[in-house]
């Protein structure tokens, strides 16, 4: 047993903070924010594909770097500390990840190199309403080999070059791959509570897609890829989570009020420890399911459901207390604490919600227990 | 990062598992766990014995000692395995955990050749002499005196809520010998014979029912000075070794869990509710939380790091959820729920009767505030607690 990232992981992670601490900065992802015609941060995104960072995970035969998802989720912890206004949860978390356990030997090869050198960036689009996604209740149909419907939002759906897609058809549900450039296919910016990361509606009106996977076997592919996301996500929330303790911390011991530094103050201590502890029930939890991502162990859907809930709790606790610790500073457009707020937000609605993902880790305990 | 087990550790696992088969029975989910026995103290004993003789008992302690010269994380092992079977462990919790590592920290030679060897077999029983009326959470502000008279030391004070002085044998006893100087300062720690005249001990009835806790009185109590623990003065620090080692005691958890929970939701036909569903996912979270924070402590542990504050966050999170999730299984008993009689109730009553333990869990060893503090001060660096009898001498302040 050993419960650690390996010095290499560590190597890794101390220089991408190194790296991302002066590539993507705040005012990095104000560009963003401040900006409606921008979806990403070009810059950012570039130095990012130069790293090599989106092949990962991604096998050498395929371009990729060939680490492992050992490596991805310590990259993606350390975009999650930043902010990263970049798409690349939606091209290697999700749409790489659906590549590499449904795709043919065709499809990964046709693919994956461009996923991994930035040419193709890919997204994944399955919401169409509000709530859980069903079985059933989709409206977008798959037939004679073209799609048509509206699928809203799709996270970086205005910059990605492919997404996979829920569809329904024949058989039940499916996945398939789209290319987005094609006509038949339009895109409208939607706005959302997190403006630096861009969303979109997607529609398709008879537009070209290639299956993945199976025909019928979409929602069970689905989870798989949620499972395997899940875990990268969580990652990232708890990247953003630790930053959002750090900042309280810091302001704690730098904001004078009554004639001492706040943080003396035993109400700001104990919510700080309670940050403290969900971070660290948040970490441990994603380190296993980083352990279960990276050994295909059975554990998988357990191991993820409980990696992403508490990593969504641990943020959501986070970000709202380091707003309420920075006092009125704190709700000011131009500190950072709304930021992580908002990144809190949609990463815990992305891929299904906290009630969505207890409940999957309820039925997986359930059916251990059977 | 690998959560299997090495080839060595499954080896060691294996060998764990077929002793504890030999010797115990597993538990079962629900039954009655030992320590509702009359005959807990010597069933407890004579395991405490067997698991000394085959070589279990204390793992990770020098064979000088009697341990194993084993690794942490056989000692996590054997936790992992002990915790599966109806082990009655309680009784050895404080003196094998914290006590006697401090007296092997401060102690003598002849302290260890005397006391180590027969607390290992189970033959003596350890408790820790801390808290006063008037000092808990602000324990060095303790008032028991000890006054050196020759070659010997005269103890005059009471303790209070001693967990297990009525059968103990011996103590680690926390006295102030300096009133003159600030309050962590004049502390010194000595072993203490339990048996002896002048010790006064006086169980209290709990507020779960139970007399598990005891007022302690000294009366004109003596000890020699061979039985000081590190030198006059420097109580404080000794003190904290044992409450580190608390820290590096690997327990199982002290009452039902979300299996639990979960188990008689089924059987009781409410596993389907929403709400409760919901409550179960945060209740495995925190617990696989803490269970792999501990699992981190100890890999780090392994490479020889000091332990860090993460059982301070394992008390936080578990006797908080143990309350919780006693609390939602007598409501999903509806009235029924008040019952404690164990033919009667489900589950042996073990959520009625540990709902009432509940409440000391949060307080025993460090209240969850205080728990807190430290994480604030000594984790996150935050300003200390106004102290304003940091700079004052004890005997100014009283
Ligand atoms: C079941 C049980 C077993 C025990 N076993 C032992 C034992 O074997 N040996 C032993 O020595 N002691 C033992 N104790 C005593 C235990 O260590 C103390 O009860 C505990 O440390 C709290 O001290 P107190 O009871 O004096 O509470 P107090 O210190 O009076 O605290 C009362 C309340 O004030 C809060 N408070 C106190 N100080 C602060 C602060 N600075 N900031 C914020 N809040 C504060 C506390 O959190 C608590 O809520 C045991 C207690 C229990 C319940």
């Amino acid at each position: 047993m050993n419960f650690d990232f390996s010095d290499d992981q560590k190597f890794l992670r101390d220089e991408a903070r190194k790296f991302l601490e002066a590539q993507c900065t705040s005012a990095h992802v104000r560009a963003v924010l401040d900006d409606d015609s921008k979806s990403h941060n070009e810059d950012v995104w570039k130095q990012i594909v130069e790293m090599g960072w989106l092949g990962a995970a991604i096998p050498e035969e395929y371009g990729g770097l060939g680490l492992g998802m050992l490596e991805l989720c310590v990259i993606a912890e350390e975009l999650g500390r930043v902010l990263a206004p970049v798409p690349f949860g939606s091209s290697a978390y999700f749409f790489a990840e659906a590549l590499k356990i449904a795709g043919s030997d065709e499809q990964k090869a046709r693919m994956l190199p461009n996923v991994a050198d930035g040419s193709l960036i890919g997204c994944i689009a399955v919401s169409e309403g509000p709530g859980e996604i069903k079985a059933g209740a989709l409206a977008t149909r798959l037939k004679d080999g073209v799609i048509s419907g509206k699928k809203i939002p799709v996270t970086d759906g205005d910059i990605a070059t492919h997404a996979v897609v829920l569809v329904k058809d024949g058989s039940g549900e499916s996945l398939v791959i789209a290319d987005l450039s094609q006509s038949g296919v339009t895109r409208e910016p939607v706005k959302t509570l997190e403006p630096t990361r861009s969303h979109a509606t997607i529609s398709f009106d008879g537009a070209a897609a290639e299956l993945l996977g199976e025909a019928g076997n979409g929602m069970a592919l689905l989870d798989q890829i949620n499972d395997r996301a899940a875990v990268l996500l969580a990652f990232e929330q708890l990247g953003g989570a630790s930053r959002c303790l750090e900042m309280a911390n810091e302001y704690a011991k730098e904001r004078v009020a009554f004639g001492r530094a706040i943080g003396g103050n035993q109400a700001i201590k104990h919510k700080l420890a309670d940050m403290y502890v969900k971070n660290e029930v948040a970490r441990s939890n994603a380190y296993y399911g980083a352990w279960a991502l990276s050994s295909d162990a059975a554990e998988l859907p357990e191991a993820a459901a409980a990696a992403r809930v508490a990593a969504s709790e641990a943020y959501w606790f986070a970000s709202k207390e380091n707003i309420q610790t920075h006092g009125g500073m704190g709700f000011t457009w131009e500190v950072d604490c709304h930021l992580f707020y908002r990144r809190a937000k949609l990463l815990a609605v992305q891929a299904g919600s906290p009630a969505v993902w207890k409940e999957k880790l309820v039925s997986a305990l359930e059916a251990k227990n059977d | 990062m690998d959560f299997n087990d090495t080839p060595d550790e499954a080896e060691f696992r294996a060998e764990a598992n077929a002793f504890l088969s030999q010797h115990l029975k597993p538990k079962t989910p629900g039954a009655l766990r030992s320590g509702g026995r009359e005959d807990f103290l010597e069933r407890a004993k004579a395991w405490q014995k067997t698991k000394a003789e085959g070589g279990f008992a204390q793992i990770t302690w020098p064979k000088e000692m009697g341990g194993r010269g084993g690794t942490v994380m056989q000692q996590v092992i054997w936790g992992q395995e002990e915790a599966k079977f109806d082990a009655p462990t309680g009784p050895f919790a404080i003196g094998l955990g914290m006590c006697v590592p401090t007296v092997i920290a401060f102690g003598s030679d002849e302290h260890k050749k005397r006391y180590v060897q027969k607390a290992l077999m189970g033959e003596e029983i350890w408790c820790q002499l801390f808290s006063e009326p008037a000092a808990g959470s602000d324990v060095a502000g303790l008032k028991t005196k000890a006054v050196k008279d020759g070659d010997e030391w005269v103890i005059n004070g009471q303790k209070v809520w001693t967990s297990g002085a009525h059968y103990s044998d011996y103590g680690i006893l926390l006295v102030r010998t300096d009133p003159n100087v600030p309050k962590h300062k004049g502390l010194t720690m000595f072993i203490v014979d339990m048996k002896q005249k002048g010790v006064d001990v006086r169980p209290i009835h709990q507020a779960s029912g139970g007399k598990e806790f005891n007022e302690v009185y000294f009366t004109d109590v003596r000890i020699p000075d061979s039985d000081r623990l590190g030198e006059p003065g420097m109580g404080w620090k000794v003190a904290l070794v044992t409450l580190m080692n608390e820290r590096l005691a690997v327990g199982g958890s002290p009452g039902p869990d979300w299996k639990e929970i979960m188990d008689y939701a089924r059987s009781a036909g409410t596993l389907s509710d929403q709400a409760f569903r919901a409550k179960l996912a945060d209740w495995y979270v925190a617990a696989q939380g803490y269970k792999l924070t501990k699992f981190r402590t100890q890999t780090a542990l392994s490479r020889g790091e000091t332990p860090g504050p993460e059982n301070a966050i394992g008390k936080i999170i578990n006797a908080n959820h143990l309350q919780d999730i006693c609390n939602s299984a007598i409501e999903m008993q509806d009235h029924f729920g008040l019952i404690v009689d164990k033919d009667e109730a489900p589950s042996d009553a073990i959520f009625q009767e540990s709902f009432m333990w509940a409440p000391g869990l949060r307080i025993a060893g460090g209240t969850d505030e205080i728990l807190k503090n430290i994480i604030a001060e000594r984790v996150l660096g935050l300003p200390q607690d106004v102290r304003v009898d940091k700079d004052k001498t004890f005997a100014e302040m009283n």
